[in-house]
C-alpha cells in the first residue's frame, strides 16, 4: 500500500528472509545432530536445480500451490479462515474428472470440454465452501470448525463416489481405481521445457491469470476494498456500509471457486484421471504459502516456487541417505517463524511510523493515545 | 469478537439466561438415551447396537478422541484456540513409537506426553508471547509435526527389527483389567436379549471387561481435570484467563503463566492421546492419527467446553467409529437414532420459540428416518463422516446452548486493558 | 507529578481526557511502571511491579470498565487471585461466608452464587467494590465510577463511599464530572498534560473554575450563531423500536424529526439507547418496528450503504472501532464509507488518484496535521483522526449528519475546529443529530434538545433556556421536562 520506499521494502522482506535463515539454521542443527553434513545436503539440493527436469517439476508444483494459496488468501484478507480448501479441491477435482472423462464429452470441441471441466470444478469448490459461508452468516458457526468438518466429509464423499459401482473404473494394469481417463481432446497440452523430459503444465497460464485477477480485485476494485476493510476492522466496515454477511458469502464462494481450480493443472496436464493417488493435502500447503507470501500476489508466487523447488530438489536426498522430510521440517519452521516475524515487524513498523509522524509535526503523542 | 476471525452471524446464537441443571437431569437423560437405543435395537434387530463387544470397541476408539477433546478444553478454557491438536497427537504417536519399542509401553506413553507438551509449548510461545493468531499457529504446528516425525522415523525405524520407513517396530501393550465375577454375570444377562436390561448389561460389561490401564488413566484424567479446573485456585485463575484476562491481571494473576501452563498441559494431553493410539495399535504409523485431533476438537464443542460433555461427545464419536467395524445392520440402525435425536432437538428448539431452527431440524431428522426406512444398508465409506456431520448439525442447530469462553481466540497483552 | 492523599478521606483527581489520570492510576496499581518517581504508603516506599504488589500493601482498584468475567459466578470473581484454601482446593464455604459478611456490613446486597452475566450495572459495580474489600484494601481507587450509573445508583454509591470513609478507608476518586466531585470529595487535585496543576478544597472553587483549571485556559465556548432552522424536514423517524439479541427492548417507539439547518442534540446517561438509535438510523441494527424517512423518502428498508448514498454522513462514537482503519493509509480511509461515490470510485473500480486528491483537500481544509497522506491512520493523534473523519463525512454534500460524541477524546484545538465545521455545515442547511455526553457542548451546539432515558425520549428543551442541572435531572428521570 502507498508509495514504495526503501524502508518499506526492507521491512517487508525482513520477515520472510529472517524466517528462511532461521529455518536453515534449525535444519542445519537437526542435520548435524542426526549425523549428516548440512552443507553437503544444501549442495546436493541446489545442484539438482541445474537439471531442467527439476525446474520444470518445481514450476508444476508451484502452479498448483499458487492456486491453493490464492484460494486461502482471499479468505485470509478478510480474516476468514478457509481451512477447507483441501476438501474443496479434492471434491471438485474428482467430480470434474468424472465429468471430463464421461463419454458424451468426447463429441464436444476441445476448448469447450476444457472450459466445462474447469467451470464444473469451480462450481463444486464454491458449493462446498458455500456451505461453510452459509452456516457462518446464518448460524454464526465458526468457519474454521465447519471447514475442518467439511474436509473430512469430503474425504468420505470422495471415497464413496470413487467406487467401481459409482464413478470409478479400475485403472488398467494396477489395483488402483480412478475416474474414467480423459481422452486427448479434454486434456491441456503442456509447454515443452528445453532439456526436460517433462513438460510444464499448460495451466500455469491459468495460475498467472488468477494471480493477476486477484491483485486487480484487491487493489483496484470496490469489492476488494470492502474485503480488505472487513479484514482490517469488521466494525469499521459495517459502519461504512459494507454488508459483512454478503461479503462473507461472496468471498467464501470466490475462495471455493479458486480452490476448485487447484486440482486442474495436475488433472488436465498430467494425471488425466482422478484416482486414489491424486495429490492430497494441497489445501494445507496453500495455507503455508499464503502465510509466507503474506497474501500478496507476488509474494505468494515466490513462496510457491520456493515450496515447489524444496519439494523437487529434496528427491535427490533419499539417494544420499538423508530423509527428504528434512524439507518438510524446514517448511514447517519457515511457516511458524514467519508468522511470528511478520507480527514483530508489523508492530515495529507502526511504532516507527508513529514516531516519524510525531517528529514531522514536532509533537509527541501521550502514551495513552498511542495505546488506545 | 467471539472467536478468531469475523464476528458476523454470532448474534443469531445468543445464549438464553442459564438455568442450573442438576446432575440428576443428566443421569435421567442418559437413561432415556439408553431406552431409545434399546428400543431401536428391538425394532431393528441390530443386536450389535449395545453388545458388550461394541461398547468395548467404542471405548477403545473413544479414548484418544476424548483426550484430544480434553486437551482442547484445557487450552480453550484459558482462551487459546488449539487446532494444533492434530499435530501434537502426531508427536505423541511418534514418541510412543520411538520409546515404546525400546523401553516398553509406559516409557513410550511418557515420551508421547513429553513430545506433545513440547508441541504445546511452541504453540504457547507463538500465541501468548508473540501474539500470533491462534488458528495460524495451530495450522503451522499441524503442518510441521508429520514432517518432523517422518524424518525421524526414516532415521530411526528403517533398519529396526519390524520397523519401516513409515512405521515403528511393534510396541507391547499395557496390561488390561477385568472386574472379576461381574463380567460373567453381566454376560448371562446380556444374552437374554431383554429390553433395556440386557442393553444395560451389555453396556456395563463392555465398560468393565478387559479394559486397558491406559483407558483407566484417561478416565482418571477427566476427574482430575474437572477437579483442578473447577475446584482449585489454579483452575479458577486459569479459567479467568479465558474469560476476562484483564480482570485476572488486575487481581494480580499472571495471565501469561496460566496460559502457558494450560497450553502445555493441552499439548501433553494431546500427546498422551496420540501415544495411547500408538500403543493400542501396537506401533507408530505415519498418518495414524487420521484427523482424531479434529474430532477431539469437535467433541469439545459438542461437550460445551465441559469435561463431562467432552466425554459424552467422544463416547458418541467412538461409538460411530466402533459401529463401522461392527457390521452394516448396526450402522443402518444409527440412521434411525440420528433421526430421532434431531426430532428431539426440534422439540427443544420449538419450546424456545426458534421456529426456523426447529423446522430445519425436523426436516433433516425426517430425511434421516426416511433414509433408514427406504434402504437396507449404509455405504461404509459414509459412516466415517458421521462425527463431522453430527458436529456440524450441533453447531448449526443448537449453538445457542453453548457457552464459549468469552476471550477465546483473542490476543492478550499485559497492561492494555481498561 | 505529585499528589498526596490523607488517610480516611475521599480525594478526587480531576482532569481532561488524556490528562494522564488513567496512567497515574495504572502506575499506582502496578499495571504500568513509572519512568521516574516514587510511591509511598503511610511513609513506606512501595515498588509496584504488578497489581499483586499493590494489593499486598492494601491498594484496591475499581476500574471504569468493569473487570469481571461474565461466565463466572460472583463468588469466583471475588475470590479470584486471593482464594481461601482448604482441603486441596478452594474453600467455597469460607469464601461464601466472608462475602455475605462484607456484603451485609456495607449494605452491598450481593449474592455470591449468581452468574455475573445476569447482573445489572449497579450490581456489577458493587461486586467490584466487594472484590476490593475482600482483599482487605485500605485504599480504594475508583476510576470514573459514575460514568455508567444512573443517578439513584450514584447516590447509593456515594452513600457506600461515605460508609467506607467512616470505617477509616481512604478513597481516591477519579472523575471529570465536576459537580459530583464537589459533592463527595474532601480534597481535589487537578491534572493537566500529565502534571498536577492545582490542589484545592471543594469549598473554595466553583465547577467553572475547576473546569478552567483542568483545561488550562478559558474554555472554548460551544455556541451557535443565528438560527438557520427551516421547516423542511430532513429526517423523520417514527416509532423506532429495537430489541437486543437477548430479547431486551433497548429502543421503544422513538420518534425524531430534524429539519434542514437544525441541530438536534440528544442528552442522556450513556447506555440509555443512544448507540442503538444511531445504529438503527444507520441501518446497522435491525428495527423491530418503525419507519425512517429521509427528505420524505422511505429508507426503512435500505442498507447502510444505500442510506449513506442517500446523503447521510456518520461520525461514529468509537473512532478506532468504527471510524477508521488504523492500519490503512489516510487516502484509503478517505474511501471508507464512500465506496460508492466519486471521487473515490469510478463504477466498480477504485479511483486512486481521485481519492488521493480529495484526501489532500480534506487534510488542507480541515487542518489534519500529518506529514503526508500515505501515513497510516493509526499513527495520527486522536484529534487529527477525528478531523479526517469529519472532513470525510462532510464531503459529498450530505443532507443529514449523525454525529456521535464528535469531540470525545480530542484536544481543545480540534474540538473548536470540529464545532466550527458543524456550524458551517448547519449554515448550509445540513440537518445534524448530535449525541454527546458533554452537556455544555449539547446546550451550546443544539437548536433543540431531547433527553433519552431507557430507550425513550422523555423530555425536550429549548437549549437557550435550559441549564445543565435541569438537563442532568431529566437524564436521570428525576426532572420533569417541559415541551418547548
Amino acid at each position: 500500500m502507498g508509495r514504495i520506499s526503501l524502508r518499506s521494502v526492507g521491512l517487508g522482506l525482513a520477515a520472510p528472509v529472517g524466517a528462511l535463515v532461521f529455518a536453515l539454521l534449525v535444519c542445519g542443527v537437526i542435520l548435524s545432530i542426526t549425523g549428516h553434513q548440512p552443507f553437503d545436503v544444501a549442495e546436493d539440493m541446489i545442484g539438482s536445480l541445474e537439471r531442467p527436469r527439476t525446474v520444470a517439476n518445481s514450476l508444476n508444483s508451484a502452479t498448483t500451490y499458487y492456486l491453493s494459496a490464492v484460494a486461502v488468501a482471499i479468505g485470509f484478507k478478510m480474516r476468514l479462515f478457509n481451512i477447507g480448501v483441501d476438501g474443496q479441491y479434492r471434491l471438485a477435482a474428482m467430480l470434474a474428472a468424472a465429468l471430463a472423462g464421461a463419454s458424451f464429452m468426447e463429441s464436444l470441441p476441445s476448448v469447450l470440454r476444457i472450459l466445462m471441466t474447469i467451470l464444473a470444478a469451480m462450481l463444486v469448490g464454491a458449493i462446498w465452501s458455500g456451505i461453510a459461508g452459509f452456516l457462518k452468516v446464518t448460524r454464526g458457526v465458526s468457519e474454521v470448525i465447519s471447514t475442518i468438518m467439511l474436509n473430512a466429509i469430503a474425504t468420505a464423499l470422495v471415497a464413496f463416489l470413487l467406487n467401481p459401482d459409482r464413478l470409478a473404473v479400475t485403472v488398467a494394469g494396477s489395483n488402483n481405481i480412478g475416474t474414467a481417463p480423459i481422452t486427448e481432446g479434454g486434456q491441456v497440452p503442456g509447454i515443452p521445457y528445453s532439456g526436460s523430459s517433462s513438460d510444464v503444465f499448460g495451466l500455469i497460464v491459468l495460475a498467472a491469470v488468477v494471480g493477476v485477477a486477484y491483485w486487480f480485485m484487491l487493489n483496484r476494485t470496490r469489492f476488494g476494498f470492502d474485503l480488505k476493510a472487513t479484514g482490517e476492522s469488521e466494525s469499521a466496515a459495517v459502519a461504512s456500509g459494507v454488508n459483512v454477511k454478503k461479503m462473507v458469502l461472496a468471498s467464501m464462494l470466490l475462495s471455493g471457486a479458486v480452490a476448485g481450480l487447484v486440482g486442474m493443472p495436475q488433472l488436465l496436464g498430467a494425471s488425466h484421471s482422478y484416482s486414489l493417488d491424486f495429490p492430497a493435502g494441497l489445501g494445507f500447503t496453500g495455507i503455508a504459502i499464503a502465510l509466507l507470501g503474506r497474501n500478496h500476489p507476488i509474494g505468494m508466487a515466490f513462496a510457491a516456487f520456493l515450496w515447489g523447488a524444496l519439494d523437487q530438489t529434496s528427491n535427490v536426498l533419499d539417494l544420499s541417505g538423508v530423509p527428504k522430510e528434512i524439507v518438510v521440517i524446514m517448511q514447517g519452521v519457515i511457516v511458524l517463524s514467519v508468522v511470528i516475524a511478520y507480527e514483530l515487524v508489523r508492530r515495529y513498523k507502526l511504532r516507527l511510523e508513529q514516531r516519524d509522524v510525531g517528529r514531522a509535526l514536532g509533537t509527541t503523542k501521550t502514551p495513552e493515545e498511542v495505546q488506545a | 469478537m467471539s472467536a478468531s476471525g469475523l464476528a458476523v452471524g454470532v448474534q443469531e446464537t445468543v445464549a438464553p439466561p442459564r438455568r442450573r441443571t442438576s446432575p440428576m437431569i443428566y443421569f435421567l437423560l442418559a437413561i432415556a438415551a439408553l431406552l431409545v437405543v434399546s428400543l431401536v435395537r428391538v425394532l431393528t434387530g441390530a443386536g450389535n447396537l449395545t453388545s458388550s463387544g461394541t461398547v468395548a470397541a467404542a471405548l477403545t476408539a473413544a479414548v484418544p478422541i476424548a483426550l484430544a477433546g480434553l486437551a482442547g478444553l484445557w487450552s480453550e478454557r484459558a482462551g487459546v484456540i488449539n487446532i494444533g491438536l492434530e499435530g501434537m497427537m502426531v508427536l505423541g504417536t511418534f514418541g510412543a513409537g520411538l520409546f515404546g519399542w525400546q523401553w516398553g509401553p509406559w516409557a513410550g506413553v511418557l515420551a508421547g506426553v513429553v513430545l506433545g507438551a513440547v508441541g504445546g509449548l511452541i504453540h504457547a510461545v507463538a500465541t501468548v508471547t508473540f501474539g500470533v493468531d491462534h488458528i495460524i499457529s495451530g495450522v503451522a504446528i499441524t503442518l510441521a509435526a508429520p514432517g518432523l516425525t517422518l524424518f525421524l522415523a526414516k532415521l530411526y525405524f528403517t533398519d529396526a527389527p519390524g520397523g519401516g520407513q513409515k512405521q515403528s517396530p511393534p510396541i507391547e501393550d499395557v496390561p488390561h483389567v477385568t472386574i472379576p465375577g461381574l463380567s460373567s454375570v453381566l454376560a448371562d444377562i446380556e444374552q437374554q436379549q431383554w429390553f433395556f436390561v440386557s442393553d444395560l448389561a451389555g453396556l456395563l460389561r463392555g465398560l468393565t471387561t478387559d479394559v486397558s490401564l491406559l483407558t483407566l488413566l484417561a478416565v482418571v484424567l477427566f476427574f482430575v481435570t474437572a477437579y483442578v479446573l473447577w475446584r482449585t485456585a489454579f483452575g479458577l485463575r486459569l479459567r479467568s484467563c479465558g474469560e476476562a484476562p484483564h480482570a485476572a491481571e488486575s487481581l494480580g494473576v499472571n495471565v501469561y503463566k496460566y496460559k502457558y501452563a494450560a497450553i502445555t498441559m493441552s499439548g501433553a494431553l494431546a500427546g498422551l492421546g496420540g501415544a495411547i493410539l500408538a500403543v493400542a495399535s501396537s506401533q507408530f504409523r505415519d498418518g495414524q492419527t487420521g484427523g482424531r485431533g479434529y474430532i477431539g476438537l469437535a467433541s469439545m464443542i459438542f461437550g460445551n467446553w465441559r469435561p463431562g460433555g467432552v466425554a459424552a461427545g467422544a463416547g458418541l464419536f467412538g461409538y460411530t467409529d466402533a459401529m463401522q467395524l461392527r457390521g452394516e445392520g448396526a450402522v443402518h440402525a444409527l440412521l434411525l437414532l440420528l433421526g430421532i435425536a434431531l426430532l428431539v432437538l426440534a422439540v427443544v428448539q420449538l419450546r424456545a420459540k426458534r421456529y426456523v431452527v426447529a423446522g430445519v431440524a425436523t426436516v433433516i431428522g425426517a430425511l434421516f428416518i426416511l433414509w433408514f426406512a427406504l434402504t437396507d444398508q449404509v455405504p461404509p465409506e459414509l459412516v466415517s463422516a458421521a462425527p463431522y456431520v453430527v458436529t456440524l448439525l450441533v453447531l448449526s442447530l443448537a449453538a445457542q446452548r453453548l457457552r464459549v469462553p468469552k476471550w477465546i481466540g483473542r490476543t492478550y497483552r499485559r497492561g492494555e486493558g481498561g | 507529578m505529585n499528589v498526596a492523599v490523607r488517610t480516611g478521606t475521599v480525594h478526587a483527581l480531576v482532569g481532561e481526557n488524556g490528562a494522564g489520570k488513567s496512567t497515574l492510576m495504572k502506575i499506582l496499581y502496578g499495571m504500568q511502571r513509572p519512568d521516574e518517581g516514587t510511591i509511598s504508603i503511610d511513609g513506606t516506599q512501595g515498588d509496584f511491579h504488578t497489581p499483586a504488589d499493590a494489593i499486598a500493601v492494601g491498594i484496591g482498584m475499581v476500574h471504569q470498565h468493569f473487570m469481571l468475567a461474565d461466565n463466572l459466578t460472583v463468588l469466583e470473581n471475588v475470590v479470584l487471585g486471593d482464594e481461601p484454601r482448604g482441603g486441596g482446593g478452594i474453600d467455597f464455604k469460607a469464601a461464601r461466608a466472608k462475602i455475605k459478611d462484607i456484603s451485609a456490613r456495607y449494605g452491598l446486597g450481593v449474592d455470591p452464587d449468581r452468574l455475573v452475566d445476569e447482573l445489572g450495572v449497579g450490581e456489577r459495580q458493587r461486586v467490584e467494590i466487594l472484590k476490593v474489600l475482600f482483599r482487605g484494601a485500605r485504599i480504594l481507587i475508583l476510576d470514573e465510577p459514575t460514568a455508567v450509573l444512573v443517578p439513584q445508583e450514584v447516590d447509593e454509591l456515594f452513600g457506600n463511599l461515605r460508609e467506607l470513609k467512616a470505617e477509616g478507608l481512604t478513597i481516591l476518586f477519579i472523575s471529570h464530572k465536576l459537580d459530583e466531585v464537589l459533592s463527595v470529595a474532601d480534597d481535589i487535585t487537578v491534572m493537566r498534560r500529565g502534571t498536577t496543576v492545582a490542589s484545592v478544597a471543594p469549598g473554595d472553587v466553583t465547577a467553572r473554575q475547576l473546569a478552567e483549571l483542568m483545561v488550562g485556559s478559558a474554555l472554548p465556548v460551544p455556541e451557535l450563531r443565528e438560527s438557520t432552522v427551516t421547516d423542511t424536514p430532513v429526517l423523520e423517524a417514527e416509532g423506532l423500536t429495537v430489541t437486543s439479541p437477548d430479547g431486551r427492548t433497548v429502543l421503544e417507539g422513538m420518534s425524531v424529526t430534524i429539519n434542514a439547518g437544525e441541530v438536534l442534540g440528544i442528552a442522556g446517561v450513556e447506555g440509555n439507547g443512544q448507540a442503538e438509535l444511531v445504529e438503527a438510523l444507520m441501518g446497522i441494527r435491525p428495527l423491530q418496528a418503525g419507519r425512517i424517512a429521509l427528505r420524505g423518502e422511505d429508507i426503512t428498508k435500505l442498507s447502510t450503504r444505500k442510506r449513506r448514498d442517500a446523503g447521510i454522513g456518520y461520525i461514529p462514537e468509537d473512532r478506532h472501532r468504527q471510524g477508521v482503519l488504523l492500519e490503512a493509509t489516510l487516502w484509503e480511509n478517505r474511501i471508507l464509507g464512500h465506496q460508492t461515490k466519486a471521487p473515490s470510485v469510478r463504477g466498480l473500480l477504485l479511483n486512486r488518484s481521485g481519492a488521493r486528491a480529495d484526501t489532500q483537500r480534506i487534510v488542507d481544509e480541515y487542518d489534519v496535521r500529518t506529514p503526508n497522506i500515505d501515513v497510516l491512520a493509526g499513527s495520527l493523534s486522536g484529534g487529527n483522526q477525528q478531523k479526517l473523519i469529519v472532513g470525510r463525512e462532510m464531503s459529498g454534500n450530505p443532507v443529514l449528519l449523525i454525529a456521535s460524541h464528535p469531540t470525545r477524546g480530542v484536544d481543545v484545538g480540534a474540538q473548536a475546529a470540529i464545532w466550527e465545521q458543524i456550524r458551517k455545515a448547519r449554515a448550509e442547511q445540513l440537518a445534524v443529530l448530535l449525541i454527546s455526553a458533554d452537556l455544555d457542548e449539547l446546550i451550546g451546539m443544539s437548536d433543540s434538545l431531547a433527553v433519552i432515558l431507557r430507550g425513550r425520549l422523555v423530555a425536550s428543551y429549548d437549549p437557550k433556556a435550559v441549564t445543565p442541572e435541569e438537563l442532568g435531572s431529566a437524564m436521570t428521570g428525576a426532572g420533569d421536562g417541559e415541551e418547548s
